[in-house]
């Protein structure tokens, strides 16, 4: 049981992550995007996360709060070690975070201001984030080629969001605001390809820990299923992105498109785990070595299995209260 | 000049802490006030389905506000999270297995409830029931103040650390009872409530009264008005009573920080109240004081000869005196101020009065008199606690990151400079708020509800 609790809190940590950028990431995607728009698609795009972001934001509070909770010996390394790119990031999400409001609230003449503060906390906050794992992968080294992997995820980050934000707008809205978000979509694509293929091959490059799980046999057969799903999901995003008119109006048509970009994210998230694993800092710490004691891991657990089941209800509750395309606006 | 990293540490987090709880302070109040409104619409909703509109525009009005200062208190909140990493490893390495899990319930019990229902609370009143809009109103106020209920718990337990034992260095659970409710949390819980309450309550009462000196007020700004006076006029006695409790409590727990705040240096019996002075910890003396004799004596121990230890048994163990000192009277200064002005509100409001100008004006100028007092406060009870982070088992220079630093100094100096704006600007847009004509000045149309239940308001 001892040992049992350090593998159920690093899951619960990779489940609150994974779900945070799948969910956090159409925001801060769409938050990239708004420059791109007009005034009155600008106002569209906020109100298509305007209900959400709070609580998608508070899925990342999570998932720090399990390192802290669960491993608190890794925690003060990674966050240590990862000060500057933690604390731009914070900036960047305080400044996307407080522009929701002031943008609408702090007069006419302010609104341009934070429409360029809403893209640039976005945008700040999404590099940081890819440069953070990017760092983290390579188990916090500080080598020139290690910085130069996590600049190359920090540029990919924004790809893959850019991607998220679009389905997402395309599972919201309608009309010219739809068709753009196609059109933004189409352009990001393939860099998203390009972005995650170098991040696939230079994983094993940097790291030879990781090359060694990878490409030994038998392991390497057994963990085709990953590539092999991602690919597939690629080739249906493709697909779906080329679609005639008529064909697009389907309601679920988004809600595909989105669904192929969770699994692509799926599948790099267990690419990930089985990358890492045992390791909570690779090369330097296994789970079991930074786990917090058995009395305090146990306690949190029992509020973990009470509570994370209640929140994920309402959470699913509060998407179908908001559910549907963005009908009537109304800014004061 | 030599760059100490550990005093820029604690000044980043002194700055990144003293910015979040303006914003909490102000929703976990606030919160409570428009369930209020919400409720007395809802309660005046008669056969014919129709309520009484001015509640509801006292609920639109305030629901503005409330979201920016949520959003405020989440974003800053976020930072909060990782500061404990980034700046203070140690900390979290020798009392993870107690610090973790507070704050893990914290984001548990409380963050997710308040942020998914805000959603609904904002955004969803056109979707969904009065009764579910109710339901959901209620949780996000429930939720603030959860999240209170951890961290006081958390840093009561960092001032008066119980239900532990120590074992390879780090801190292990005896008991979690003790450790939750550990000998000052009850205290400082209900001296941060009602702080939050009464920050709230001259808030809403002091932009209503600007908003009433501007000409832009409505019968729901008087409304407002009334309910916040009401609310101080009740909660300043209250909190200044279990102010006093909170004191005894320190004094028994933690004398040094006491001797600070009364800067007596001397153990004795019956100690002069100092109402003024210069604390001076070179000579070890307060320069100009003027006292009152016995009156220390008398508050801290509800005894006339009541023994107050002095700060010179605690030589090199105790906090810095001045800061210490001063803070506890602004505090005190703007607690007074504010019980004065609610009963000289709510006297008015009783005798059926109209506020005169000059009350208007007063309240007005008290907007913001509840971030004085709880930044004053907290400013005692945190630097009251140096040189511990844990009191009495944990120094401070013990667990600092060991950043360069020129590293901290620039993080520092940005987070000011961001604070600074956002400030600025937050007290602009509700200036902005502020002078928006009433809703029932404006309101043509029959219903008058803001349409459309994505409306980001």
């Amino acid at each position: 049981m001892a040992d049992l609790l350090p593998l159920f809190f690093v899951f619960a940590m990779g489940l609150a992550l994974f779900i945070y950028v799948i969910l956090d990431g159409y925001d801060l995607g769409i938050g990239i995007l708004l420059p791109l728009a007009d005034e009155a698609q600008k106002d569209a795009m906020i109100a298509a996360i305007g209900p959400f972001w709070d609580a998608n934001e508070t899925w990342l509070v999570l998932g720090v709060g399990i390192l802290l909770v669960a491993f608190p010996q890794a925690h003060g390394i990674v966050l240590t070690s990862l000060y500057l790119p933690v604390t731009l990031m914070l900036m960047g999400l305080i400044l996307r975070g407080v522009a929701f409001d002031f943008r609408v609230k702090a007069g006419d003449d302010k609104r341009a201001l934070w429409n360029n503060l809403f893209f640039a906390g976005s945008l700040i906050a999404s590099l940081s984030q890819g440069w953070m794992v990017g760092a983290y992968i390579t188990g916090l080294g500080n080598s020139g080629l290690s910085y130069l992997f996590a600049a190359l995820i920090a540029i990919s980050m924004p790809a893959l969001y850019i991607m998220l934000g679009s389905a997402w707008l395309l599972v919201k809205t309608q009309g010219a605001l739809f068709q753009r978000a196609q059109a933004w979509a189409r352009m990001a694509v393939l860099p998203m390809a390009i972005a995650l293929l170098l991040v696939s091959i230079a994983t094993p490059l940097v790291s030879q820990l990781i090359a060694d799980k990878w490409f030994t046999l038998p392991n390497g057969i057994g963990l085709l299923p990953i590539p092999l799903s991602s690919a597939l999901a690629y080739a249906v995003i493709l697909w779906l992105l080329f679609r005639p008119a008529d064909f697009v109006e389907h309601w679920a048509y988004g809600w595909l498109v989105y669904a192929c970009l969770v699994i692509i994210c799926i599948m790099a998230t267990l690419g990930l785990a089985y990358s890492l694993y045992p390791d909570i800092i690779l090369g330097q710490m296994t789970i079991y070595e930074a786990a917090a004691s058995p009395e305090s891991l146990a306690f949190v657990f029992v509020g973990t299995v009470i509570t994370l089941p209640l929140i994920l209800a309402y959470t699913v509750y509060v998407y179908r209260v908001f559910s549907g395309k963005l009908e009537t606006l109304n800014y004061d | 000049m030599e760059l100490d990293p550990l005093l820029l540490a604690r000044l980043q987090f002194a700055l990144n802490i003293s910015f979040h709880i303006l914003f909490p302070t102000i929703t976990i109040g606030l919160a409570w006030f428009l369930l209020y409104f919400r409720l007395r619409y809802t309660l005046s909703i008669d056969t014919n389905g129709k309520g009484d509109k001015q509640w509801e525009y006292a609920y639109y009005f305030w629901v503005k506000v409330f979201a920016l200062t949520f959003a405020l208190g989440v974003v800053s909140g976020v930072t909060m999270s990782f500061q404990f990493g980034t700046n203070w490893p140690g900390f979290m390495e020798t009392a993870g297995n107690i610090a973790g899990p507070l704050l893990g319930y914290e984001v548990l019990t409380a963050f997710f409830l308040e942020a998914s229902f805000l959603g609904i609370m904002l955004f969803g009143k056109q979707r969904v029931s009065n009764r579910t809009h109710l339901i959901a109103t209620t949780l996000v106020a429930a939720g603030t103040t959860f999240s209170a209920f951890w961290i006081l718990s958390l840093n009561s337990w960092m001032q008066t650390p119980t239900g532990f034992f120590m074992e390879d260095g780090q801190f292990q659970i005896d008991s979690w009872m003790e450790i939750i409710f550990n000998p000052s949390f009850p205290y400082r819980f209900f001296h941060m409530l009602a702080a939050c309450l009464l920050t709230a309550a001259f808030l809403v009462a002091g932009i209503s009264a600007y908003r009433c000196l501007r000409g832009v007020d409505g019968p729901a700004t008087w409304r407002v008005m009334r309910t916040g006076i009401i609310v101080a006029a009740i909660v300043a006695p209250i909190q200044i009573f279990i102010g006093d409790l909170h004191g005894l409590n320190t004094l028994e727990h933690q004398p040094a920080k006491v001797a600070a705040m009364e800067a007596v240096w001397e153990t004795e019996n019956g100690a002069a109240f100092t109402l003024f002075g210069f604390p001076d910890e070179e000579s070890r003396s307060t320069r100009a004081a003027i006292r009152i004799p016995y009156a220390a004596s008398l508050v801290l121990t509800h005894e006339l000869d009541g023994e107050v230890r002095g700060l010179n048994e605690f030589e090199g163990e105790h906090p810095p005196v001045a800061p210490v000192f001063w803070s506890f009277r602004i505090m005190l200064a703007v607690g007074f101020a504010m019980l004065l002005v609610s009963w000289w509100a709510a006297w008015t409001l009783l005798r059926n009065r109209d506020c005169s100008p000059m009350l208007l004006r007063v309240l007005s100028l008290m907007t913001y008199s509840g971030w004085v007092a709880v930044l004053a406060g907290w400013y005692v009870s945190e630097v009251g606690r140096q040189p511990w982070m844990i009191y009495g088992q944990l120094r401070i220079d013990e667990v600092v990151a060991a950043h360069g630093g020129g590293t901290v100094l620039t993080t520092l100096l940005a987070y000011a400079a961001l604070y600074a704006f956002l400030l600025v600007s937050y007290i602009a847009t509700l200036r902005i708020l502020s002078l928006k004509p009433a809703q029932s000045l404006i309101d043509t149309n029959a219903g008058g509800a803001p349409q459309g239940g994505y409306s980001h308001g």
